[in-house]
Parts: C-alpha cells; sequence; structure tokens
C-alpha cells in the first residue's frame, strides 16, 4: 500500500520512482517531491515530537519556516540533525528518523511532561532547583539537559567537504518567485550582470503552488518560460537551492548553496558552497510567509498552514487529508477551500473569523460559519475533529489555517533596518535604513496580490538599471488578474480554555505570553527570553507576529507602540562546515617550510609548529630513542666542534635610504645612528608604552642600507609597526622598507670550528679570518664560487657563531653543502631544543621571556633605553611603575639538589614565606637540561633577582604538586666573559 | 535589608500551578523615578544591577534608582557567551575573579533566583611547550590565589573531549589547563535574579530611562539630565559597558577605551555532546552547550571601533574555521543565530571601578569582553566603593590613572591597543 | 566591509589590519615639558565617537600602506579614504603654514 494519498497533477516527475525510508519503514516517493509531501502522500502525519512537552507534531508548512516537521536525516558520520523535512528534496535510498523522544515516535515516554505542562510553564524554572544547593549540577541539570536538545550529532568528524567563493554582480535578486522572475527579466533584458537565487530547487515560488494564471498561462508555465529565458542570457547566473542568509555591510550578501544534500552521496564534490556575493544593487523578492491563529490544541498533527495544504496538493499532488476544513481571517485561506474542492477533496467546513459573507463561492458541501472560532481540537496522534465557539463539533484529518501572510523582511533588517507596521495587510513591512543597496520588492514589501507583485519586480528591475547606468528594455510587466486579498487581523481564539500555541517547536502558548506579561516581562526581548519564543530552529517565523499580537492584547497597546520583532542573521541555519569551508585539519592555516625541510626530512627530523613554520625540532640519529639523547648530542657537538641550524624563519628586513640609519636610531631603544658599515648590533626595540616589544640585530652593509633580523614570532608586527613609523610618524625620512624573509635562506653555523667550516665554502677572495672579520662583523661574499651571500658574525648560541644568508633557491644545496663540507668537524645539525638549550645557558632572552609585559629594565637591558635621542616607547618607559625598586629582573636559577628538575611555571616564593599569592615574587620563563653542566638550568623573573646572586628561594609548582629550593644565579650559565663568541 | 518580594521555590511553583499561575507577581516594578537618590546607577545591565542589589543587601542603601534607556540586560549580559571562571594570570586580576567565582557558587541561594550556574569546567587547551610553560605559569598563579586548576596532558584532555581533532591537527593539542570551577550561567537570569532582589529591597528600577547629561557645578556631579527629566544624586554611578566613553564624555572625560563589536553564536538545538567549556588555544573559538542543547560559541572581536551591534562574515568564518580546526564534529550542526555586542575594550584588557576627578561622579568599565564573568564581584566591588569610597581589597588595580603611573594589567601583553586584548 | 584604496580601488576589508583612532599619527614632542602627560594621553585615552571616526587600516595582504579611513562607527559607512602619509604630510604643511603667519 504505497502513497495511498497521493493524486493526480503536480510538478512531479512520475517516471522517477524513488524509494526512501522513515524510522526503517521502506516509502516510496517521486522526483520533485520534498520529503514532507513524500511523507504526506504516504499518509505519515506525524513525524515528530516537540521540544518541552514532547507532543506529537506534523508537517506544518511547505517551506523553510518549518517549525515541525525536523527529522535526522541520513546516518553514520552523514547524520544530519534538525533537517526540515519540508525543504529536504527526496532522493533514491533517502533515510530519516523522527527526533526528540524515547521509546517509540508514537509512544514517547517522555510525552509524560505533557502532562505537567502547568508546573513548565514559562520560566519555571528559574524559580526552582535551588534546594538543596548541590542538586542542580548533579540532578536537575543532566535531566533537563538530556530531555532537550533535538537531533543528535554523530560524534564523528564531518566526512564531507566544503567550498568558499566570491561572486560579483550588478543586481542580485533574491528569491525566484513572481516579483523575483519580473526583477530579473528586466534587469537581465537591459545587460546588467544579474544572480537570481532561490533556496527551492524549482523557481517559482508560489506560482508553482498557486492555480492563478499569469500573461494567460498558468503561472508555473509563465515561470518556466522566464527560467529559460534567463538561462540563456549570458550576463545572468541562475542559482538553485540556494540562499542568501544574511546581509553584511557595502552591499556584501551571504548566500549558502546546497551542492549535493539532494543526492545519496556528494561523490567527493563539496557538499555545500558559501558564497560572498559583492553586488552594487540586491532586490530583495523573499515573498511571504503565511502565520496561524491560535487556538486550543492547535498543535496537532494535520492542523497545517492553508497555502502549504494547498501547495501540497498543487505542487506535489499530495494530500494532507481526505475531509479538510479551513479555518482563516483572510480572502487566501478561501482559496485552500476553493483549490481542494476542485481536485475533488473534501471540504469539510469553512471557518472565517470575519462577519458578513464568504468574499468567494462556497464548495459544494462545506459548511460555511463567518464569524466563526475553532476553540479546540481532537485527536491524539492526529487531528479528529474541531469543535467550535457554538459547541458544533466538525470532524476532520487536517485543518488548513490561515491567519495571514507576514512579509520576509529578514534580510532587510540585518544592519539597521526596523520593520513598519501596516494596519491594512496586519504585518510588518520593511521600514528604516535597509542595507546598502537592496530595495524590496513583492510581497517581501507587502504587496500581496499577483499582478501587483510581477509590477513591482519588473519597476524595481528597471529601477537598479537606471540607478546603475543601464538602459531599460520596452518589455512591460506580466500581466496577472487581480485576486481578492482582504484580511481582518485575528490572532488568537480568547474563548479556548484549552492551551493554544504560538511556538510550536519550543512549545510556547499563548497563556505562556500572558504570564511574561503579568510578571513584567513585556519588553518584545523580555518576552522572547522568558518564553524562548521565537529562538527555536525556525527562528519564530510563523509565531513572533501572533505572540506580540498577544502581548499587545494583554498591554492594551497597540501592536507597533508594544515592539517590532527584528531579525540577525542567519535567514535559516547554515551548516558550520559551510562556514569553515576548507580550513580544517592540516589546512586549517597555510604551512611555511623552510628551505632546508626536504633535507631535514630526509635526516628524519622531527618538527614543531612555529606560527605558520614548520621547524626542526631535533635530528633523531640511530640509536636514540628519547628526545633528550638527541638533543643532548646536538648542544655538545656544537659547543665542542661545530653545528648547523636553519634559521630562516627569523624576520628579515631590509632598510634602505638616506635616512636609514636615523630611522633605526628612532625604531630601536639603543643608539644606532654610528653604527659602523660593515658591523651588527644587537638592538632592543621597544612599544610605545614603554614595554619590550622585540629584540634582534641590524646589520650595516653600507651607509645607507642595513638588514635586521626580529624574532620568528615578532616578525610580521615589527615589519607592520615600522610601517606604521616611516609612513604615519616620520613621512619625511628617506627610507624604505622590505621583508626579505621568504628571499634569504639563513643557517646558523656555530662552535669553535664554525669558522673553519666556513672557510671551505666561503670562497677564497673573501678573508673570514678573526682580525678581518671579527665579532659583529657583516659583509656581502660569495660562497660555492660565485653565489652571493650575506655573512654575519653574530652568535646566539654563545659559540664562535656565524649566519649566513643565501638567496632561498640555494637554501637546500647549502645546507647540503655545509653538511658535507662539515663532515670532517663531525658537524651536527641541531634543531629548535639545542637552539634553545644553548640560549638559555647563554642566558639570551626569547619569546618566553619577551612575553609583551617585560621592561628592558626587567631583562637587564634598561641601561641600553637610550634617554638621549627620541625613539619609540623611552618616555613612558620612565613612568614609576616600570621603574620600582622593587622591580623583577631576569637571573638564572639552579637547583640546589642538582639532581632536581626545574619547570617553567613554576612562581618563587622566599622560604619561611607561606605559599600564596601575596608571597609571589615571581617565575621561571624557560628551563633546560644543560648536558654541558650536566643538570637542569633555568631563567626567570624574580624581584631584584641581579641583587639576590646566591640566594636560595623555593620554586613552587602546586598544579604539578612539586616544590623544590633552587639558588638564584647569574642568567650566564656558559662563558660569562664572551671569550669564545670572539675566538 | 530585608526582602519583601515573594519567594520562588518548588512548592510556590506547584502552588500556582494548581490554581491557574494567578499569584504570580512582577518580578520587577515599574516606578517613576524620584526627584533625587542617594546613588544614582547609570546602566542596567548585569553591572549596574548587581551594583544595587548589593548596595541595598550589603551596604543598607536602598534610595537608589538603576536607570536604563531601553530594556533592563540589554546590553552584554543579556548577550554573551554565559562563561564564568576565575582563570587570571596576574595578581590585579586573579584575586578579582575569584571573589566573583565564589559569589557565582552562592547566588541563587542569595538572590532566590535559579540562573542555573553550572560548574561543569572551563579547559583552554595548549599546542606547544611555551603555552604549557604559561598555562602551568598561570595556573599557579590562579593556585597561590586559592583558585582550583589542573594542568592536562593530551591523554587527559581527550579522556574529557574525545570528539577533539587529536589526529590530524594543523597545530595538534598537547595539552590544557582546566579549571574545573569554572562553567556556565544563564546570563538572562542573572539580570532578572539581581533585578528582583534590588527591586525587593527598595531600589527604583527605571527603564526606557535615557540619560541625556550630567548635572555638574564646580568639578561637583549632583544629578543627571534623563529622558524622564532632572534626577538629582549624591552620587553617580556609571556603568555602561560599551556606552562608556559616550555617557562620560558628557562629563567631559575621555577615557582609555574603545568600542568594539564581539560577535556570539549559537547552534540549533542537540542532544548534549560538550560536557563543559573548551577554548582552542591555536585559533579563535571557544564553546560550551547550553542546557537547552545550542552549542554557544565565540571568537575574536571584529576588531574596528563599532557601536553596531552586528559584525561581518570575515569573523563569522574565521571562528567557523577554528571550531571545525578543533572538533570537525560539528560540521553538520547548523549555527542558527549570530549577533553582536559592542564591548568597551579597555587600553590594557582589564576594567576600571574607581571614582573619578569629579566629585560625586563614579565610573565603572572596560570590562572588554570579560564582564560577564564579572558580574558579582563588578557589582559588590563598586557597590563598596560608592558606600565606603575606598576600594574593595581585591578591586584596589581597577584605577583610571594606572596608565600613568605605568602599572597596567596586561594579561595578554599586547601593550595599548585595545583591539589585540 | 570594503574599502576603497586611494590607489587599487575597492578592496575587502579582511586584506588590511586595523589599529585605531588616526590621531596616532601625532606623536607628540619628546623634549615638551609635559611629555609624559602628552604620550599618556597620546597612547590611552580616546574620543572613541559613535559616528565620523577616522582611523588607521594598513593594507597587510597588498601594498602595505597605511590607510586614514573615516568611518561611522554606528553604520559602518565609509566616506573618504586617503593614505596616511598624505594626510600626516597636509597635517604638517597646514601646521608650517599657520606658523608662517
Amino acid at each position: 500500500m504505497s502513497q495511498i494519498n497521493r493524486i493526480d497533477g503536480g510538478l512531479l516527475d512520475r517516471t522517477q520512482k524513488l524509494n526512501f525510508t522513515f524510522n526503517g519503514q521502506t516509502l516510496e516517493g517521486f522526483a520533485g517531491d520534498t520529503l514532507a509531501s513524500a511523507l504526506l502522500a504516504n499518509g505519515h502525519k506525524m513525524v515528530g515530537r516537540s521540544f518541552k512537552y514532547h507532543r506529537p507534531r506534523g508537517i506544518f508548512s511547505a517551506g523553510s519556516e518549518e517549525p515541525n516537521a525536523l527529522v535526522q536525516l541520513r546516518s553514520g558520520a552523514y547524520q544530519e540533525p534538525n533537517t526540515r523535512a519540508t525543504i529536504t528534496e527526496l532522493f533514491q535510498g533517502l533515510e530519516a528518523t523522527s527526533q526528540n523522544h524515547r521509546g517509540s515516535l508514537k509512544y514517547d515516554f517522555m510525552a509524560v511532561n505533557d502532562l505537567f505542562s502547568s508546573f513548565l510553564s514559562a520560566g519555571f524554572y528559574y524559580k526552582t532547583f535551588m534546594w538543596p544547593k548541590a542538586f542542580w549540577e548533579k540532578f536537575y541539570e543532566p535531566v533537563i539537559r538530556a530531555a532537550a536538545g533535538l537531533g543528535r550529532l554523530s560524534g564523528q568528524d564531518d566526512p564531507d567537504i566544503y567550498d568558499k567563493s566570491f561572486l560579483h554582480c550588478d543586481v542580485l535578486v533574491v528569491g525566484a518567485g513572481p516579483s523575483g522572475l519580473s526583477a530579473a527579466l528586466s534587469a537581465g533584458r537591459a545587460g546588467a550582470r544579474v544572480i537570481l537565487m532561490d533556496e527551492d530547487f524549482r523557481m517559482g515560488g508560489r506560482l508553482n503552488a498557486e492555480t492563478l494564471s499569469v500573461n494567460d498561462q498558468s503561472g508555473y508555465e509563465w515561470a518556466t518560460q522566464a527560467i529559460a529565458e534567463l538561462s540563456a542570457m549570458d550576463n545572468v547566473r541562475l542559482m538553485t537551492r540556494t540562499t542568501a542568509y544574511g546581509a553584511y555591510d557595502h552591499g556584501i550578501v551571504g548566500a549558502l548553496e546546497r551542492v549535493t544534500d539532494h543526492l545519496v552521496s556528494s561523490n567527493n564534490k563539496p557538499r555545500q558552497i558559501l558564497w560572498r556575493v559583492y553586488t552594487k544593487r540586491t532586490i530583495l523578492c523573499a515573498g511571504s510567509t503565511e502565520r496561524p491563529i491560535a487556538f486550543g490544541n492547535n498543535d496537532r498533527p494535520g492542523i497545517m498552514l492553508a497555502g502549504a495544504v494547498r501547495a501540497y496538493v498543487n505542487r506535489w499532488g499530495a494530500l494532507p487529508g481526505k475531509r479538510v476544513a479551513v479555518f482563516t481571517n483572510n480572502d487566501d485561506g478561501w482559496r485552500t477551500a476553493t483549490d481542494l474542492a476542485v481536485k475533488g477533496v473534501e471540504i469539510t467546513a469553512v471557518i472565517d473569523s470575519r462577519d458578513g459573507q464568504p468574499p468567494v463561492a462556497v464548495p459544494n458541501g462545506a459548511a460555511v460559519v463567518m464569524g466563526g472560532r475553532i476553540v479546540d481540537t481532537q485527536g491524539r496522534h492526529g487531528i479528529k475533529s474541531i469543535t467550535l465557539s457554538n459547541g458544533q463539533k466538525i470532524p476532520t484529518d487536517c485543518l488548513a489555517v490561515s491567519g495571514g501572510w507576514s512579509p520576509n523582511v529578514q534580510l532587510t533588517c540585518h544592519q539597521r533596518g526596523r520593520p513598519t507596521w501596516r494596519e491594512d495587510i496586519a504585518a510588518f513591512v520593511p521600514g528604516g535604513e535597509l542595507p546598502l543597496g537592496m530595495m524590496v520588492a513583492g510581497a517581501a514589501a507587502g504587496n500581496l496580490s499577483l499582478s501587483s507583485v510581477l509590477q513591482d519586480g519588473h519597476n524595481l528591475g528597471n529601477k537598479a538599471l537606471s540607478d546603475l547606468g543601464f538602459k531599460p528594455t520596452t518589455e512591460t510587466a506580466a500581466k496577472s488578474d487581480e485576486e481578492t486579498v482582504g484580511i481582518s487581523a485575528f490572532w488568537h481564539v480568547k474563548e479556548s480554555k484549552a492551551r493554544a500555541w504560538l511556538d510550536l517547536q519550543n512549545d510556547v502558548t499563548v497563556k505562556d505570553v500572558k504570564l511574561s506579561h503579568q510578571e513584567g516581562f513585556r519588553a518584545v526581548e523580555h518576552l522572547k527570553r522568558y518564553t524562548t519564543l521565537g529562538m527555536a530552529t525556525d527562528q519564530g517565523k510563523t509565531a513572533n507576529i501572533p505572540a506580540l499580537a498577544v502581548m499587545a492584547e494583554c498591554t492594551g497597546k497597540s501592536i507597533p507602540e508594544t515592539g517590532t520583532t527584528i531579525f540577525r542573521p542567519p535567514y535559516t541555519p547554515v551548516a558550520i562546515g559551510a562556514l569553515a569551508g576548507r580550513a580544517r585539519g592540516k589546512d586549517f592555516r597555510p604551512s611555511r617550510l623552510t628551505p632546508s625541510h626536504s633535507w631535514a626530512e630526509e635526516q628524519g627530523a622531527v618538527f614543531v609548529e612555529a606560527g605558520m613554520w614548520y621547524r626542526a625540532q631535533w635530528f633523531p640519529k640511530a640509536g636514540e630513542t628519547h628526545w633528550r639523547q638527541s638533543v643532548d648530542r646536538e648542544v655538545t657537538q656544537t659547543r665542542a666542534s661545530v653545528g648547523v641550524c636553519d634559521v630562516t624563519t627569523l624576520g628579515k628586513i631590509d632598510i634602505q635610504g638616506k635616512d636609514a640609519a636615523e630611522f633605526l636610531n628612532k625604531v630601536y631603544a639603543n643608539a644606532f645612528a654610528k653604527l659602523p658599515v660593515g658591523k651588527v648590533r644587537y638592538g632592543i626595540m621597544l612599544r610605545e608604552d614603554g614595554i619590550m616589544m622585540d629584540d634582534g640585530t641590524s646589520a650595516r652593509f653600507a651607509e645607507n642600507h642595513f638588514v635586521m633580523t626580529t624574532t620568528t614570532a615578532n616578525a610580521v608586527g615589527v615589519f607592520r609597526h615600522m610601517e606604521f613609523c616611516r609612513q604615519c610618524l616620520w613621512p619625511n625620512m628617506d627610507v624604505h622598507l622590505i621583508s626579505s624573509t621568504e628571499q634569504y635562506a639563513q643557517f646558523a653555523v656555530a662552535g669553535p670550528n664554525a669558522r673553519k667550516l666556513l672557510q671551505k665554502i666561503v670562497d677564497r677572495n673573501h678573508d673570514i679570518s678573526n682580525e678581518a672579520f671579527p665579532f659583529m662583523a657583516c659583509g656581502e661574499v660569495t660562497v660555492c664560487g660565485g653565489i652571493p651571500a650575506r655573512l654575519f658574525r653574530i652568535s646566539f648560541s654563545g659559540e664562535l657563531a656565524y649566519e649566513i644568508a643565501v638567496p632561498t633557491r640555494y637554501g637546500d644545496s647549502l645546507v647540503r653543502t655545509l653538511m658535507a663540507a662539515g663532515e670532517e668537524f663531525d658537524v651536527t645539525a641541531y634543531g629548535t631544543e639545542a637552539l634553545g638549550v644553548m640560549r638559555i645557558e647563554k642566558g639570551h632572552a626569547a619569546g618566553n621571556e619577551l612575553n609583551g609585559q617585560t621592561t628592558a629594565q626587567d631583562l637587564g637591558m634598561g641601561r641600553m633605553v637610550s634617554k638621549k635621542k627620541d625613539c619609540i616607547g623611552n618616555t613612558l618607559s620612565e613612568r614609576e611603575n616600570l621603574n620600582r625598586k622593587d622591580g623583577l629582573s631576569l637571573v638564572g636559577f639552579r637547583p640546589v639538589n642538582r639532581s632536581d628538575e626545574l619547570k617553567a611555571g613554576s612562581h618563587f616564593i622566599a622560604k619561611g614565606k607561606s605559599a600564596e599569592m601575596v608571597n609571589d615574587e615571581g617565575w621561571m620563563s624557560s628551563v633546560a637540561y644543560s648536558p654541558s653542566l650536566g643538570h637542569s638550568i633555568g631563567l626567570g623573573f624574580i624581584k631584584q633577582g641581579s641583587e639576590r646572586l646566591g640566594e636560595i628561594v623555593r620554586a613552587t609548582d602546586p598544579i604539578r604538586e612539586g616544590e623544590i629550593e633552587v639558588e638564584i644565579v647569574s642568567a650566564h650559565f656558559i662563558d660569562p666573559e664572551g671569550e669564545r663568541l670572539r675566538a | 535589608m530585608k526582602h519583601r518580594g515573594l519567594k520562588y521555590s518548588g512548592f510556590k511553583v506547584i502552588k500556582e500551578a494548581l490554581t491557574g499561575h494567578k499569584g504570580w507577581k512582577p518580578v520587577w516594578r515599574t516606578p517613576k523615578p524620584k526627584k533625587e537618590y542617594d546613588v544614582v546607577i547609570v546602566g542596567g545591565g548585569g553591572h549596574g544591577l548587581a551594583t544595587a542589589y548589593y548596595l541595598a543587601k550589603e551596604f543598607g542603601l536602598t534610595n537608589v534608582a538603576v536607570l536604563e534607556k531601553g530594556w533592563i540586560g540589554s546590553g552584554n549580559v543579556g548577550r554573551n557567551t554565559t562563561i564564568v571562571r576565575s582563570n587570571y594570570l596576574l595578581p590585579g586580576n586573579e584575586p578579582f575573579y575569584e571573589f566573583s567565582m565564589k559569589l557565582w557558587e552562592n547566588l541563587e541561594q542569595d538572590f532566590n533566583y535559579n540562573a542555573m550556574v553550572s560548574q561543569r569546567g572551563i579547559l583552554n587547551l595548549f599546542h606547544n611547550d611555551a603555552g604549557r610553560d604559561a598555562y602551568a605559569r598561570r595556573g599557579n598563579a590562579m593556585m597561590l590565589a586559592g583558585a582550583d586548576a589542573v594542568l592536562l596532558d593530551q591523554d587527559g584532555v581527550r579522556e574529557m573531549y574525545p570528539c577533539l581533532d587529536f589526529e590530524n591537527a594543523r597545530f595538534p593539542i598537547k595539552g590544557g589547563l582546566l579549571q574545573p570551577r569554572g562553567g556556565t550561567v544563564r546570563h538572562d537570569a542573572v539580570a532578572w535574579g539581581y533585578a528582583r532582589g534590588a527591586d525587593s529591597r527598595g531600589v527604583d528600577i527605571i527603564q526606557n530611562c535615557e540619560v541625556t547629561g550630567m548635572v555638574i557645578e564646580n568639578g561637583v556631579c549632583s544629578g543627571v539630565e534623563t529622558s524622564q527629566g532632572t534626577i538629582k544624586a549624591k552620587k553617580v554611578a556609571v556603568c555602561v559597558a560599551g556606552s562608556s566613553s559616550r555617557v562620560m564624555s558628557m562629563a567631559g572625560m575621555r577615557l582609555p577605551i574603545e568600542s568594539h563589536v564581539l560577535q556570539a553564536f549559537v547552534s540549533e538545538g542537540l542532544k548534549p555532546i560538550l560536557p563543559g567549556v573548551v577554548t582552542f588555544g591555536a585559533g579563535h573559538f571557544y564553546v560550551s552547550q547550553s542546557d537547552k542543547g545550542g552549542l554557544v560559541f565565540g571568537g575574536d572581536i571584529d576588531g574596528y571601533n563599532s557601536y553596531a551591534q552586528r559584525g561581518n562574515l570575515p569573523v563569522v568564518e574565521d571562528v567557523c574555521e577554528g571550531g571545525m580546526a578543533l572538533m570537525p564534529m560539528i560540521g553538520r550542526a547548523r549555527l542558527l543565530r549570530m549577533w553582536g555586542g559592542v564591548m568597551d575594550m579597555s587600553m590594557d584588557g582589564s576594567p576600571f571601578i574607581d571614582k573619578t576627578h569629579i566629585d560625586g561622579l563614579y565610573f565603572n568599565g572596560g570590562w572588554c569582553y570579560g564582564g560577564f564573568k564579572a558580574t558579582p564581584a563588578s557589582g559588590w566591588c563598586y557597590a563598596h566603593l560608592l558606600a565606603k569610597d575606598e576600594p574593595h581589597p581585591v578591586a584596589t588595580e581597577y584605577r583610571l590613572d594606572r596608565f600613568q603611573r605605568g602599572a597596567m594589567i596586561d594579561e595578554k601583553g599586547m601593550g595599548a591597543q585595545p583591539n589585540l586584548h | 566591509m570594503i574599502i576603497n584604496h586611494p590607489l587599487l580601488g575597492p578592496r575587502d576589508a579582511s586584506e588590511f589590519v586595523y589599529k585605531g583612532d588616526a590621531s596616532l599619527i601625532e606623536r607628540p614632542d619628546w623634549q615638551a615639558d609635559n611629555a609624559a602627560e602628552l604620550f599618556h594621553d597620546y597612547l590611552y585615552l580616546r574620543d572613541n565617537p559613535a559616528g565620523e571616526h577616522q582611523e588607521l587600516w594598513y593594507h597587510e595582504q597588498g601594498d602595505r600602506s597605511w590607510l586614514v579611513v573615516t568611518r561611522n562607527t554606528l553604520t559602518h559607512d565609509i566616506t573618504n579614504v586617503e593614505l596616511a602619509r598624505d594626510a600626516v604630510l597636509a597635517k604638517q604643511a597646514k601646521k608650517s603654514g599657520r606658523g608662517e603667519k
């Protein structure tokens, strides 16, 4: 027995049967169906449970406003919670299950909540669950959490891929209903670059669901022709399954295209694409959304929006019921009765809240109750009958409700727009300041008749053209008969004793709104927050206005005086995966590789992330099973003979110009103006607030040419800062900067045999003897027979050391050459760990010390800050708190018991004092095991440290349950006189 | 001061349910402003309402008005990611936030309103050795100040959050700093609970009352001009977060504050999958799951001065990238709502609770995007300052003159640029 | 947002890095008697207007120009964009012009 409620007609491809499952049951539908229409065709009314009371829920709408029919789509890692059946295109093999019930859908254990509903009124949880105190987290909250939520994530990584891209156009038309098609036609025919997008998989909007005619054809035939005409235009891009979800600054619109959601498998194509559309004009043709009327037990499966009932019948040939009643406050509701009657569906009754005569002919056999009210309904898992205020009970298995139509103003509110109330249609229309370049046409602007919609779209298409300097064509708008659109506002049936739902998903009823008013939550935002109205996945698209009307009634004010509801992006929910695109896993951020990366990989190096860079951390040799073995060896070998380390990641800035020296003198805190050509100087850079920003070296290659190095971490920031100084502070200086970090491969060559090794590769015409090229010398040389190189005699390790830079393309061969030439010296490559050990042994500050909170004085370099010149940071570095007598200073630490291991992050407490914050004297910033000394060593900041050498304090580390005694020592653990580096 | 309002309890809820909920009263009154008050608090956000509550309850000052230009709780207390924690590093901050945490822990019984304080733990992840060292330093500082902290290694993190990306991450997770007492609180309820507690003790909460000017003569502030007329006050206490510069400019003051927009996000409701709060150390992303099931998450501020309560797409994308890098299982969860709040970003990332150079004018602000967790302590310490004219012992560093003295409280070490904090 | 770069035309704001109030281009004189106070006000105090705001943006993913952008902080509308260098030089010219009178 399949498709028991399927009738003839509609826009289906009946040659393509599609099998799908719902809660494990195999069902059948046709291409062109949505999951909702297929479920209805198969006679399925109940598809889910509500959020709070776990009431049975059926299909309510035929679009993205659906509050009820949310299902779990697909399975395994592809499982997709809270998917609206009403916009899910049917495909062969679709799997769907219902959500939010324990036990079966029909017999949900959690439905017990409904029995206690009077205890679970709006905001009840704020007033209870407070005693005993510990019970909230241990008992009440876990129960509430488990009951709340709707669908379920799989917990597995999302296996699909998502793309992001940009689109540019003159005119973006959002919505391809009658107004959107008209607007796109007029703009497209004149040659403007047009994008027309629609969330549906079939363009045409309401024309697909109505029996109205356009230009003497059926509406959907006209739409099909219009789409064909637009498709033939090179300047028009049509995008179905694409939702404009947000309007952002300066005419940028966010849109989501669902590329493969309608297929059983994405087949390695992106599942969705996030588009950022840069447009000069946006014509919003988003149509309108029907809203319900609230009355007793108006939430049962089978109670639907009247327009949706008609859409299922007209577009999908699916009957929501066999005996249909209509409840309306407007003429449009009658159309459902008429359309269904034409299809031979039994119309049991039309109840119109308005007095007077029926606006159209009454379908055969239908009872008509003008001025009527439905006060209650019956039917546990689906509607069986309705009760009118006069006590009359009418059997029906589907109730079509229309409370009028609300323009879809959402995108107009995403910036500063505030909708305004139009009494004649009892609805908010776009108002206030619309997003840049946005115009609104058709039903979205409050024009509810088809003929006006067609004309409006056409006119605004032409308006966009003339704004942008295009000449409109002489074509006129499509024509349609004028239909009747009368409405008289009617929001809820006061006579109803039973609960009357406003927000169907979150279970907010008329009583909840009244209680909210009674308790003082009267501002619209208070109402929403207190009752959770409009906070569900449908964002209250069908609920907000009726609820506002109930609140207005309570306050005795008009609806616009009571408030407006505004909307934030997104228009419909957007998958987080789509907003992230490809930036996940290893592609989360770009990877920067050093010039020696391939070589290091060949050596089996272990790499570490340093910002975007990957750097070799250490180079394990055969037989080394623990990282410490490798690192100790690298340090020992370097200090004994020679080591090579890739330091390309240090920022390099080329500085040229007549004023280059003076410029450096201003950005560095220490003096640079008189640095001789051929010399390098260590420099410290302050922020304007006097705190250390960075340290590094600058080498003077010529009178007007310097090369600066910065730390790896601050390379980008220092360059930005220097450009700020150059362009914004001293624009008259003749100085130019360029970042050359990626243009040069740079290696440190360190150790007693460093010179001997370099002499093997530096071309012989360059004298690099100690006399000719002393400590802190620099020069341009050539290597390996003419390759240009820059050589610096600088040392981070404390050894006789050089840094040599060659154009990046030679980096790989340089490291191979160095390592080959160094074989006779037992050269070692060393990584960042050994680099770190050696700099700690030497007492050099690095990232852990230059943490943006420390001053030059803290680092023991206070005297370097020149007071005789203007430089960034020197004025504010003089503030009292930065020059306290009891300020911090950077010193060395060693464990009193040499076998103890120091821990970075420990805090220093004087002996005999308790371990609490008031006695906190500083912290250990960097530690290492020194293979040279045979014990753990550390650098750290402690109050007045430089005056306390030899003192023993406690290094307390409660978070690792440790505490040891440490001795304050000089930070220069190795070669304090600096003899090695001058050798 | 005695509480004269309605007492909430499970019993009361049951009784009302059985009698048609007719006995519930407005949670706060709607009074007309009096001509004069002892203290006028400008700003009916979380901090302003908490200040009024503690002034009345702890310091016996009840001739107090809270003036709110819109509806109470419409600022950042109504639009944040609900996180509470006291995992700070610096001595100027940590005791204050730990004081706040202790107030959170007893808040609901104190003000008889269930704000759903849920101490499900906050975990800050690190991805390298330097990160571990910095968190060890911070964790130790927290413990020295009497707070709780646990340093987790990778396995420890994996046990709590198996669904993070441990296998394929660009920046592998190496461990995390956990504060088990951290967690979340139902944000709106905080504003309502304080409002109810203050109102029941006699404080006038006046909504739709915008301050349009300050009454200042000879260096003394004696009241405010408002959209509902002039209101005199012995003390005027400004507490307006993102609007700080606007309001204080009425007193001719320039502040070390910029207003920036911070976006926040919530997904559709989902069955429980995240037990606590997680912050990503290698991207801008933090997340928790609300009792209703939504993933509540956020990231970096948009980065430009703004008074618009909305942001732009690049940050939305950046935050979701962080989310997918950290936990690729959320790809199929849908973002339901995003919104923006205006943050009073200070020059060192830390707040101010201080007197101004104008007698009778007090200022509380500069909370950056961390104001929510501070609400109870901010209210208490501001009330202390207003009542006693001296700072509370845990808030002695929050002075407006600290930049003149070089006494910055710069947790992140970013310097005098608000959008970096 | 889109910033209309004076040299490169309209560019997406995500190519830029924001610094803050354009008054940061007016660095005080380090030798003034009240230099400490001037530098404090310069570095720490802000007008922070709700409305038109002149501010510094750096085209980091572009030509590395620093720009002075006039943008409304309530609406985000941008009404003027100029090279910071030009803005500084214009200010200097104006100052020295006044000085001569």
